[in-house]
């Protein structure tokens, strides 16, 4: 092979490595700086501790509370993923009932939009005095909140097809379901995995408030308490701490689900 | 029970007798009034190639859909060996159609892409890949099946449209613009092979364009069409002998027919301007 077909074959394979190894070192860099100028905007200001912590001493504070930040950790992780997951199953559920029929949809799709702007946090204590299982209540809330991006998104996606590839499958006298599972299902996945990068996140989010709002500390209790208590006792390094901890878990989330995502829809859709 | 079928349908197809297309005043106007296509009338034999040629917006791609079935026409009827369009079926005929655009899934390989009508039928897998392979090769795409889509050039995913098309050994090809957005010199190509095709496999054929030479060059027969309102013209023969070569397009005979076309597209259209004014 000739120097140059070497060098015309290499050429796009190396700019896409470069453009990931920028995404991801780029940002990386931007956050270093930015918390050295928080190290040494403290530190050079004198800020008391119990207002802002140099991003050193909430670190220490990781390191030396990991073991009941880890366990905290734990416990909202668990809320989150199982409201994650109840909600992806309803919410899939919810879309293909919405695409039988446009009446079904019309008549149901407000109450969707009703569940998803009335705020959790005012809804949430109603939620916790009615379940009484504390898990399954604050499930039940974080659910709520990560719920209607997966049906949106997965009743969109359901919906777009291209409509020659739907004549296509209608001349070839297709059943119903030879449609659903030949083309609306591979249709609407790159929709659906994008319904699951914001759910993820929501999951997250809702899972905390429900947290905030149950306000129940001992064995099961979540970075949410740990934040509160934090708080009370203005502990502020341990309050960044369990704030880092969360912050971090909601970037690994939407990591996974962009990975998932990637591998699921490979190399078709440009996403 | 399949093969005494299929040596019926065969024994009629030698006699040739009945029509494998009749277009009985079918006509299209819209919900809000708007007439698409003014009823027409027409016979297509089998064995045919059927070049339906006219500019947007004259309803030939509207009449190929009805053909095929996709469109419920206004008022009219429409047959396909002397049955109605949704019963063809019953006929042991099948009819194949090649969208303007490839339609590909995008997220399935050329061979899966190809196979789907196959699948959608319920043949064996074993048959069906068979039959895939052999079909891709016609195409010339045979070193291409487990390529995805979106990585072929455009004119390599209409041939996998026509692949997929051909697997399901059809008596009635109807394309729509297949090439329409295709380079001249890829067209020409595949013009040439679709021509190929149908001395091969004796297939009745109908083409919906938009280029005069491309009429002129496949058809047996033109029909011609004008816009507002959407209609039948004319129908102009061509009387040449297969195969067509690149001789034929540069032959007086080929600019005879194609400035008659010209000059009849032209008074079609010049007697809506005198409408409008």
């Amino acid at each position: 092979m000739s120097a140059t077909t070497m060098r015309a074959a290499t050429r796009p394979v190396k700019r896409a490595g470069n453009r990931r190894f920028r995404r991801l070192i780029l940002p990386l860099f931007v956050g270093i700086v930015l918390v050295m100028v928080w190290q040494f905007l403290v530190t050079a200001l004198k800020v008391p501790t119990y207002l802002v912590p140099t991003p050193l001493l909430m670190f220490k504070t990781l390191v030396t509370e990991f073991v009941p930040l880890g366990l905290a950790l734990l416990s909202t992780l668990k809320i989150t993923l199982l409201s994650f997951a109840l909600a992806t199953l309803l919410g899939v559920l919810i879309s293909f009932v919405f695409v039988q029929s446009e009446v079904i949809e019309e008549a149901l799709f407000p109450f969707a939009v009703l569940l998803q702007v009335t705020p959790i946090v005012a809804v949430a204590p109603l939620i916790i005095i009615w379940v009484k299982n504390q898990t399954a209540a604050m499930v039940v809330c974080a659910s709520l909140v990560a719920l209607f991006p997966i049906i949106s998104n997965t009743t969109l996606g359901l919906r777009s097809i291209d409509p020659d590839l739907k004549s296509y499958f209608t001349l070839n006298n297709s059943t119903r379901w030879q449609q659903l599972v030949r083309l609306r299902i591979p249709s609407a996945l790159p929709y659906f995995f994008g319904g699951l990068r914001i759910s993820s996140g929501l999951a997250l989010i809702g899972a905390v408030v429900a947290e905030f709002v149950a306000g129940t500390g001992g064995a099961g209790a979540g970075l949410a308490y740990e934040i509160l208590q934090s708080g009370f006792q203005l502990n502020i390094p341990r309050m960044f701490a369990a704030l880092l901890l969360i912050s971090l878990t909601g970037v690994a989330l939407f990591a996974v689900m962009a990975w998932l995502s990637r591998l699921a829809l490979g190399s078709w859709h440009s996403s | 029970m399949d093969h005494a079928v299929s040596d019926l349908t065969r024994l009629s197809k030698d006699q040739s007798a009945i029509p494998a297309v009749e277009v009985l005043s079918a006509e299209m106007v819209y919900p809000n009034g708007t007439q698409a296509l003014l009823p027409v009338d027409l016979s297509v034999a089998e064995g045919e190639f059927i070049s339906l040629l006219g500019p947007s917006g004259c309803g030939k791609s509207t009449l190929l859909k009805m053909i095929a079935g996709l469109l419920e026409p206004s008022d009219g009827r429409l047959q396909l060996w002397r049955k109605p369009v949704k019963s063809l079926i019953n006929t042991g005929r099948k009819l194949a159609f090649v969208f303007q655009s490839p339609t590909l899934m995008p997220w399935a390989s050329v061979h899966s892409n190809v196979r789907l009508p196959l699948d959608l039928e319920g043949i064996c897998r074993a048959d069906a890949d068979q039959r895939v392979t052999e079909a891709l090769n016609l195409v010339g795409l045979g070193n291409f099946a487990d390529a995805v889509p979106r990585a072929l050039s455009g004119g390599m995913q209409m041939r996998v449209s026509i692949a997929r098309a051909l697997v399901k050994q059809p008596d009635l090809l109807l394309m729509d613009e297949p090439f329409g957005a295709l380079d001249e010199i890829t067209r020409f190509k595949l013009d040439a092979e679709v021509l190929n095709l149908w001395l091969e496999k004796r297939l009745t054929i109908m083409f919906v364009t938009h280029s005069i030479h491309e009429a002129v060059f496949l058809s047996t027969r033109v029909i011609m069409m004008a816009a507002r309102p959407g209609r039948v013209v004319e129908q102009i023969v061509i009387d040449e002998p297969y195969p067509r070569t690149a001789d034929f397009m540069v032959s007086p005979r080929f600019a005879r027919y194609a400035k008659r076309l010209q000059d009849s597209l032209l008074s079609a259209s010049a007697g809506l301007e005198e409408e409008a004014v």
